[in-house]
């Protein structure tokens, strides 16, 4: 499953931050931003997540995962509207089709929460 | 004693795939080629349709396939007896191809070959409805394929597909006039989420709307 390489990707990604980091920190949490309108399902990548976490730098780590939902903009209406996936995308009042997509395709690693001893503040 | 602070990092999780399938489009520009993507759903005649292409296009357009599947060389050998450089990649487990794995197959075909001699790579993707247009590879642009044994409501099941899509191949369309689908329908649930991708309804088998394809590749390649 794709979550799987995405999930490796993340790691990769979270890794080079770390390593760049002036004292490699405790990492606490990790922040993503997973639209409905992707492919990815959030209880995958949290599964893939903590397979992938059994040791290793971020043993322990928790994932948050905030979901965006499918937001669309209608141009004729000047109006935001919500398609109901899976049944029907066009506008609901004038039935134009979904072009300008405002939220829900996001895929994003926000922010790490992680510990800072005082020491070094 | 520790406190927590936190660190925006407001990457995108594919943000290496892009940057690998960035990479590979830029080759492509360097060496004058054109790169389509082709996706669809197991079975419904993406390797069929490339043998009726290289065959036809054959040696008006110098072209090259990158062929993606699970296991096995079967499609990748298929495709070889058309006399076009046929590079298989083996996804194994991976349900999609990605830009790395595209990368050494452009890589492959420019060592073995004079790639700035090509117009044209086919990049043929796993079977899959799902995930495949989420990762790039470097293409210029992206055809669907959809045959009619599928149904009118698949569209509405998988939109990011059809959305990214800009040629929707209707295949087996010799098929129709036994089944109960609707094809009109079918091309109204298209456009409600991508009103402007060109749409062909087309058959592998009769040939019927196969000129038209043919039509659009070459508007593709120049």
């Amino acid at each position: 499953m794709h979550e799987t390489d995405m999930t490796k990707a993340l790691i990769l990604t979270v890794r080079q931050w770390w390593e760049e980091q002036p004292s490699r920190p405790q990492i606490d949490r990790i922040h993503l931003t997973v639209g409905q309108f992707t492919c990815v399902e959030p209880a995958s990548l949290h599964f893939a997540f903590a397979a992938q976490t059994q040791t290793g730098f971020l043993e322990g780590v928790k994932l948050a995962i905030h979901e965006t939902p499918l937001v669309a903009f209608c141009h004729a209406c000047q109006a935001e509207y919500k398609p109901e996936i899976g049944l029907h995308y066009s506008c609901p009042s004038c039935q134009s089709p979904m072009e300008d997509i405002r939220s829900g395709r996001e895929l994003k690693i926000d922010r790490i929460e992680y510990a800072q001893s005082f020491a070094e503040i | 004693m520790h406190q927590t602070v936190e660190a925006a990092l407001e990457i995108n999780l594919l943000h290496a795939n892009q940057a690998g399938a960035n990479h590979n489009r830029a080759h492509f520009d360097q060496w004058g080629i054109t790169c389509l993507n082709i996706m669809s759903s197991p079975g419904a005649g993406k390797t069929v349709l490339l043998e009726r292409t290289l065959a036809a296009l054959n040696p008006d357009l110098k072209m090259a396939v990158i062929e993606g599947d699970m296991t096995t060389e079967l499609d990748a050998e298929r495709l070889r007896q058309y006399g076009v450089p046929v590079i298989a990649i083996n996804t194994g487990r991976s349900c999609h191809l990605d830009s790395k794995m595209v990368s050494g197959g452009l890589h492959t075909l420019a060592a073995d070959y004079n790639p700035g001699e090509f117009d044209l790579v086919f990049v043929e993707n796993v079977g899959n409805l799902v995930c495949p247009a989420e990762f790039e590879v470097g293409e210029h642009g992206k055809v669907a394929l959809l045959s009619v044994t599928e149904g009118e409501d698949k569209p509405l099941k998988y939109p990011i597909m059809f959305q990214a899509a800009d040629c929707l191949l209707i295949s087996k369309i010799d098929l129709a006039p036994y089944l109960d689908i609707d094809l009109n329908r079918l091309e109204s649930n298209v456009r409600q989420i991508n009103p402007q991708v060109t749409i062909i309804r087309l058959s592998a088998k009769t040939g019927e709307g196969l000129e038209t394809w043919l039509s659009w590749l070459r508007t593709q390649v120049n």
